[in-house]
């Protein structure tokens, strides 16, 4: 086939990236380096459009070992122990075929973590539907959740956490995002950086197939009605040889063989290779007809865009080819040296004894285009004037009980219950807490982990909401006890050819950049994920943080549940009563503008470390942050989980109660304080000067406050608790 | 007391259950499913997980593997054999123990705490075991026991049933049975009562962090009739 301008357009190239490709190479590509070309300068492997505002990220802190740039970061905690995560989106392959792309998913970003030599201590994820009443919601949901178990299931990594949403600007574009987090001795990290000459390229893992060829290229185009025709782009996953990958990788780490390891995960054996050699300013050869194959008389062309999963490039060390050779043989794996390092700094590609490609390495990657596209600045709404009489006809208790059976706020056991989340003996606080806690293996140590985003925020103030999701995520950390310690980032958005959509891109990454260097919570790895739209509707600005955080003795653990009748109950933080982009808003007024809660955040840090100061010296007992649906949810949140109530005291200078019951004011957390320690939390709340009110006292099996709500826990429960299941029943 | 844990390519409780073992002060080691032998042990233990992918049937082909022959001369010379979970599907694979594990009735993977009556304490697993009903854990997507009526039958009047999943209050119906299993059943002995299989995972609740700490209670009663 002749390489033409047409060619390249079908690969996904732009017309001015050919003539530059044909520039740089001095002629003009045939089909194979068409391809590799294509592979590597799409969004998806480039990071074209992304890359120049991803670089004002706030990266480095104290405790960060690796920042991005490699398969996943690694953060320093303690005793030589480090911790290896990242965040990855698998939306485009997970709208076509549910069960299978959030399965590969979840495959994928676990590859990343043990390429660098950890072993997977805990998954989590956060998925987005369209809104319930699509026709399409509710299998999609199905087979997302079927697929994040089959495969996390199947390795025996626990889930620990994960959110969930509903909202129709995902009807045609769906999200999963999957996240890993490893457990590596942090002398003994794996990097995919090559180094040395004429060393040999192995091939380890499952064989290559045609599935996924032109899947990253996919990923980085928008969908339209034939989206059904690039199902055979999906690629197919099998946990079980993961599983034995993962083993026989490990097996292989615990001695000094491995020179660099990179897993082929998007565009496959195309970018593992490049990245490798790019990393080490050298060049590769690789001999194609070497390459274990499942399929016959498969084309070089089809041998370099495959994506099939489970499969791995090393570099090893000279001479250990037989040793490693006996590990992959154990694990029944195949094992394959297809190539060395070079010193041509090329790609350089052999078939049937033929060279069918040679392309310099830095065109691919340093070359590789970046764009400064065009973006519209948000101006931040007016804040909305309620009409307050309209409130006197809602009563607080049935405003509870929808906003409790709202579908993002609404229990997602159905969900979770699907996933393994106590494989490995170390998780200590199960999903539908504030974050996920294991224990680090034979330590007093605990890990914690959240994922979160508030599309909502972020779609009507994307500064404000990128600051506001690293916030929560902050609070969501400490609220189980835990120091946060760095993110990892997912930032899906739409089209950035698009003024407003690049606009909400460079916004709320300013905002996460903002955010995470006030409050000293770098990023240390992540992926963006643009074209997230369908016919020209594109998804609301969902950038999705991963926090982590340490618990340094795990007795000290904190949870949501009410302990203790008789102890006392305090919001800390101050309530104004912001009801703007509130879920009240949006379920009781139908009423969608406004701006989002202002992020104050010298006040987040400050009551952040007053609540961490408080679990360290055990003066609480229970703990959750105030977030979506305000106080009032919250609190009916920690009586369903500790099946106890609460008296609510008539609280003084109330300007609204509405407002202030459930308003989505930032950095509040309430906590249950036995009353022994009592004098000293007033201490520790006046010497950092943090408001706080007395919110009532742990009682009985209601929800009591004045006459206005009297609802027993059982209730608040059935609202809360079976939604999904009903749902997905009906 | 010593033991021995069975790794298949896929298993995936095999460290759990073997920190399990030691916590409780057995003297365990791990066998890998291609070794010719078993070294000399009073307990095999067949761990949970996806033995061979789960693929054909779950169990089936750990079922056929090279470990298994020595497995099934210990039992049949008396020897305590006990599967958890995907251990549980390879022991009726094997013909050891009687029955079938079909996909659970709601055809979902369950992952949650359950409670399980013992029914039969004259055995070396359960005799003198200080609860009636545990709390443990299941992790299964096929775990609903199924088997003939002459099987049932057998089972029942020889005491073989050993646990059932129940309520927090020992109410064994359906609404305390998490996956349609046939007469609410958990786990079944042999005949001899030296082989035990069952789904729930009692090495998932060995102290008070986790899940639970019911499990404690089963691996120490194994030890204590082992005296």
């Amino acid at each position: 086939m002749e390489v033409t301008e047409a060619v390249a357009i079908d690969h996904g190239l732009k017309k001015e990236e050919f003539s530059k490709i044909c520039e740089l190479l001095k002629r003009t590509p045939n089909l194979t380096e068409l391809a590799i070309f294509s592979a590597m300068w799409n969004e998806h492997c480039s990071y074209k459009s992304s890359r120049k505002h991803l670089k004002k990220m706030h990266t480095k802190g104290k405790q960060v070992i690796q920042g991005p740039g490699e398969n996943a970061g690694v953060i320093d905690i303690g005793d030589d122990d480090a911790i290896v995560f990242k965040i990855e989106s698998h939306n485009h392959p997970s709208f076509i075929e549910p069960y299978q792309g959030a399965a590969t998913g979840v495959g994928g970003i676990m590859r990343d973590v043990f390429t660098m030599g950890a072993r997977p201590i805990a998954n989590l994820n956060s998925i987005h539907f369209g809104s319930p009443q699509h026709k399409k919601t509710r299998n999609l949901l199905r087979g997302v959740v079927k697929g994040i178990g089959g495969y996390g299931n199947c390795i025996g990594v626990p889930t620990i956490a994960g959110q969930t949403t509903f909202d129709e600007s995902y009807n045609g574009n769906i999200l999963v995002n999957a996240m890993t987090l490893g457990l590596v001795n942090k002398n003994k990290i794996f990097y995919s950086k090559a180094a040395g000459l004429d060393k040999p390229v192995i091939y380890v893992g499952s064989k290559t197939g045609r599935d996924g060829i032109h899947g990253a290229s996919m990923a980085s185009a928008t969908f339209d009605d034939k989206i059904e025709e690039k199902k055979p782009t999906v690629q197919v996953g099998d946990p079980f040889t993961e599983k034995l990958l993962l083993e026989a990788c490990l097996e292989l780490m615990a001695d000094n063989s491995i020179i660099a390891i990179q897993d082929m995960g998007a565009a496959g054996l195309t970018s593992s290779s490049v990245e490798m050699a790019s990393k080490g300013n050298l060049g590769i050869e690789l001999n194609l007809s070497e390459v274990p194959c499942r399929e016959e008389k498969m084309t070089p062309y089809e041998i370099m865009l495959s994506e099939s999963q489970e499969r791995m490039l090393i570099v090893l060390e000279k001479g250990k080819e037989e040793h490693a050779k006996k590990i992959f043989d154990k694990w029944n794996l195949d094992f394959a040296v297809i190539g060395k390092t070079t010193d041509t700094k090329k790609i350089e590609l052999i078939f049937d004894n033929k060279k069918v490609a040679e392309i310099p390495i830095d065109l691919l990657a340093e070359n590789a285009p970046i764009y400064d596209r065009s973006w519209k600045k948000t101006k931040l709404p007016q804040k909305l004037k309620f009409d307050k009489d309209e409130f006197k006809s809602l009563k607080l208790s049935d405003c509870l009980k929808k906003i409790l059976s709202n579908s993002n706020i609404s229990d997602k056991k159905w969900i979770w219950d699907q996933y393994d989340h106590t494989v490995m003996g170390d998780t200590i606080q199960k999903p539908g807490g504030d974050s996920g806690v294991v224990r680090v293996h034979g330590t007093n140590k605990a890990v914690a982990a959240s994922v979160d985003s508030s599309a909502l925020y972020c779609f009507s103030h994307p500064l404000t909401g990128g600051k506001q999701i690293v916030c929560e995520s902050y609070r969501n950390l400490i609220s189980v006890g835990a120091k946060p310690i760095a993110i990892t980032n997912c930032l899906n958005f739409g089209n950035p050819e698009k003024e407003k959509n690049m606009g909400e891109f460079v916004e709320c990454v300013e905002g996460i950049t903002e955010a995470s260097k006030y409050l000293d919570f770098p990023v240390v790895s992540g992926n963006v994920s643009f074209y997230n739209e369908t016919k020209d509707k594109g998804i609301k600005p969902t950038p999705t943080i991963g926090g982590v955080g340490l618990i340094s003795d795990y007795q000290q653990m904190l949870t949501m549940d009410f302990k203790t009748d008789g102890n006392l109950v305090y919001v800390i933080g101050k309530t104004d009563g912001h009801l703007d982009q509130s879920i009240f808003a949006r379920e009781l007024l139908n009423e969608k503008k406004g701006p989002p809660p202002t992020v104050n955040l010298f006040n987040e840090k400050n009551i952040g470390e007053t609540v961490l100061d408080l679990s360290r010296k055990s003066l609480i007992v229970s703990c959750h942050d105030v977030s979506l649906g305000g106080i009032l949810t919250a609190l009916s949140k920690m009586c369903i989980k500790g099946k106890r109530g609460i008296k609510i005291n008539s609280l003084k200078g109330l300007t609204n109660k509405y407002e202030y019951f459930f308003g989505e004011d930032q950095a509040r957390y309430i906590v249950e304080i036995p009353k022994a320690s009592l004098k000293k939390v007033n201490d520790i709340l006046n010497k950092y000067s943090v408001h706080f009110d007395e919110l009532g006292t742990v009682y009985g099996q209601s929800i009591v406050y004045k006459d206005d709500i009297n609802l027993p826990i059982e209730e608040l429960a059935d609202a809360h608790t079976y939604w999904l299941k009903k749902y997905m029943d009906s | 007391m010593r033991s021995s844990v069975i790794i298949f390519p896929g298993s995936n409780c095999d460290r759990d259950m073997d920190v399990a073992l030691k916590k409780f002060g057995f003297k365990n080691q791990m066998v890998w499913h291609n070794d010719q032998s078993i070294p000399k042990s009073d307990l095999i233990v067949l761990p949970g997980g996806f033995s061979y992918g789960d693929y054909l049937r779950c169990g089936s082909i750990a079922s056929k593997s090279k470990i298994i022959k020595s497995v099934i001369d210990f039992a049949n010379s008396g020897g305590l054999v006990l599967g958890i979970c995907n251990g549980f599907q390879i022991l009726t694979e094997t013909g050891l123990l009687k029955g079938i594990l079909q996909q659970n009735k709601f055809l979902n993977f369950i992952c949650s705490n359950v409670f399980i009556k013992v029914k039969d304490k004259q055995n070396k697993y359960f005799k003198d075991l200080k609860k009636d009903i545990l709390e443990l854990h299941i992790a299964h997507n096929e775990g609903n026991y199924f088997c003939s009526d002459d099987e049932l039958k057998s089972l029942e009047d020889n005491n073989q049933i050993a646990v059932t999943y129940c309520g927090e209050d020992g109410v064994e119906n359906e609404s305390t049975n998490p996956n349609g299993a046939i007469k609410n059943i958990a786990g079944i002995f042999n005949k001899n009562k030296n082989v035990l299989g069952m789904m729930p995972h009692p090495e998932r609740m060995i102290d008070k962090y986790l899940s639970g700490e019911d499990g404690s209670l089963f691996f120490e009663n194994i030890l204590d009739n082992f005296k």
